[in-house]
């Protein structure tokens, strides 16, 4: 920090504020120091962080961000010095490109290796060839949540979206590549596409659809899904359980055409201030009975072997939304970094179908 | 004395230079220079184009209306209630300003929630067996969560000029002969001007730069400036885009409070 304060007066504005700011934070700490992590909102069950610090000694300083887009620069301009941060996998590779993330040392971190199915591992490697910088945390899919007293016919793909049967009844993603991964899968091309022609038409049905969707939301799907205002939501495959819960009349489909398979990985920063507690937080993560406290709580799959055989209810257990057998579908993809042409694309798209 | 005058200023100072011109200073360093660091004009001039056209001149359509509504509604309250009794008015202002300790956001999900289709006033009329309303995610729904949440923005400055008008001027008017409509359209509007600009200004320049109100109750279908804005730092992290759009936006704020201090002017010209 003190070579850059020297560069720019604006360096200087930028970097002395969350300076004095963590310069406050890090004199209180553990026993043992603490650990920064940085997650998802409402991603974690609270009970695990107080039973590391319990445990450890270590203090958890803890922070939540809605995006990936919204963490990225957060993290990049090092305003805040986290430890230890959950993105999804194509922010992972976009981390990596840009040299910001520290390879993880596995001895350090054994439950990992022992508990985490190898098959997510192996996923894990389009975004993170040689699994060095990642240890996944949480996957799952992206599919139709369904109102089963408010559809004709059972729901089984992506263009059922554009039936104006449904007209005022559909809730889309309100993120850039979700909404568009399902008009590009309805299309059938790949999510990861940067063809400017399949593009153009994968805007023009996002356009066409417009005027059949009620809203375009986040996490007001679920609140809305079980309240019946929508007879269709775009839903991550984590909410779906939480949901049906709540509402037993919604029904969770991965559409025909294919979908996104997505998995959040805690990774380490290269600038991280405290490795070894960061290590010592996602190794406490990964052990079967905390990963399986965080699966209750937030009903997201768990790639961790441990805590899926200590899963109680068998229903739960063999749920085929939680755990579904991905073999059986086609076309499932993971999203990767487009770069930032790719990303600008896409982002000047959106506000096209936005404002129409 | 003086210069333990000027030493109780400096946490103003501080505070302004802290939180208003660095940050002002960052928008124009980010908003006149490229990803590289060069000078560019582009992302002001990102403005004509279409989509940012629109989404601004949409803003300022649907905030011009609030301001037009929440003024309508807002002058004969303050009329009301600068004529009542003191015990009385300040129970009325009270209530006025009693929603206002609660949060802004949650204010607005909850209209979100009594506008839904199967919200509480649909669930309402639907009991009487009378039609539905479906407003949410309209431009509609977004021109009543402005007069709603800017209202008593309008109301407080109104009434603080209208109660301060003195009663020997009305009299006076009324000795002369005026009628109750001249008296108004000759004496209480003009005085009141001050209250009006001010008022105006502060409904006007939150409604057109507001994002949240047009996300919670026009469902994200309706893309004003300030979601362009928004989006551009939260999603598409081109912080030179956004500042760039930031200032054309100041620029029509500046605009507007150049219009008012020309008005106010004329207004107490209209006086003498």
């Amino acid at each position: 920090m003190k070579n850059k304060k020297c560069n720019m007066i604006l360096a200087v504005f930028s970097l002395s504020l969350p300076a004095i700011l963590t310069g406050c934070g890090s004199s209180q700490g553990g026993a043992n120091g603490e650990v920064i992590v940085y997650n998802w909102g409402e991603y974690i069950d609270p009970d695990t962080i107080d039973m590391f610090e319990e445990e450890t000694g270590i203090k958890v300083v803890y922070d939540e961000f809605e995006t990936n887009e919204i963490m990225y620069p957060k993290v990049e301009s090092g305003a805040a010095s986290y430890d230890v941060v959950c993105p999804s996998d194509y922010m992972i590779s976009k981390m990596i490109e840009n040299d910001m993330l520290a390879p993880i040392n596995f001895e350090n971190i054994p439950n990992a290796r022992k508990n985490i199915n190898a098959q997510y591992f192996e996923q894990s490697k389009s975004f993170d060839p040689g699994n060095k910088y990642s240890i996944p945390y949480c996957w799952g899919t992206v599919g139709i949540l369904y109102n089963k007293t408010m559809v004709e016919e059972p729901i089984t793909s992506w263009a059922q979206l554009w039936d104006e049967k449904y007209s005022d009844n559909i809730l889309m993603q309100d993120s850039v590549r979700d909404a568009f991964m399902v008009a590009e899968k309805m299309n059938g091309f790949s999510m990861n596409t940067v063809d400017p022609t399949e593009l153009e038409t994968a805007k023009n049905s996002l356009i066409e659809q417009k005027p059949l969707v009620q809203a375009y939301v986040i996490d007001q799907v679920r609140d809305k899904m079980i309240g019946g205002e929508a007879a269709i939501g775009v839903i991550y495959s984590g909410e779906a359980i939480y949901t049906q819960r709540e509402n037993p009349d919604l029904e969770y489909v991965i559409p025909e055409e294919g979908t996104n398979v997505w998995i959040d990985s805690w990774v380490i920063l290269k600038d991280a201030p405290n490795k070894e507690n960061a290590e010592k937080f996602i190794d406490f993560m990964c052990r079967g009975d905390i990963a399986l406290k965080n699966f209750e709580y937030i009903t997201y799959s768990t790639p961790n072997d441990a805590a899926r055989a200590l899963i109680e209810d068998e229903s739960i257990k063999n749920s085929s939304i939680a755990f579904p057998d991905l073999s059986q579908y086609n076309n499932l993809e993971t999203y990767v970094y487009l770069g930032e042409d790719g990303d600008a694309l896409y982002n000047n798209l959106w506000k096209e179908v936005k404002s129409n | 004395m003086t210069s333990k005058n000027k030493w109780l200023s400096s946490p103003y100072i501080l505070w302004s230079v802290m939180f208003i011109i660095i940050p002002l200073g960052m928008i124009f360093y980010y908003g006149l220079t490229d990803k590289t660091g060069a000078f560019t004009l582009e992302n002001i001039t990102a403005i004509a184009t279409a989509e940012h056209a629109k989404a601004l001149w949409l803003s300022l359509l649907l905030s011009i209306i609030s301001t037009v509504i929440c003024f309508l509604l807002a002058y004969p309250l303050a009329m009301i209630l600068s004529n009542m009794k003191v015990n009385q008015h300040s129970f009325i202002i009270l209530i006025f300003i009693l929603p206002m300790w609660m949060n802004f956001l949650l204010r607005t999900l909850a209209w979100q929630t009594l506008l839904e289709k199967n919200g509480v006033i649909n669930s309402i009329l639907n009991f009487l067996h009378l039609p539905g309303m479906n407003i949410i995610n309209t431009p509609y729904a977004i021109i009543l969560g402005m007069v709603y949440n800017f209202l008593p923005f309008m109301v407080l400055p109104l009434y603080n000029v209208l109660s301060k008008i003195d009663e020997n001027v009305l009299d006076a008017s009324r000795d002369l002969g005026a009628g109750s409509v001249h008296t108004f359209f000759r004496i209480i509007l003009p005085l009141s001007i001050p209250g009006i600009i001010s008022g105006i200004t502060m409904v006007f320049v939150p409604a057109l730069t507001t994002f949240v109100i047009s996300t919670l109750l026009g469902g994200s279908k309706i893309l004003l400036i300030g979601n362009v804005i928004e989006q551009e730092f939260t999603q598409a992290s081109n912080w030179h885009l956004g500042s760039g759009l930031s200032i054309v936006l100041m620029i029509f704020i500046i605009l507007n409070m150049i219009a008012s201090a020309i008005f106010d002017k004329e207004g107490e010209g209209s006086m003498l």
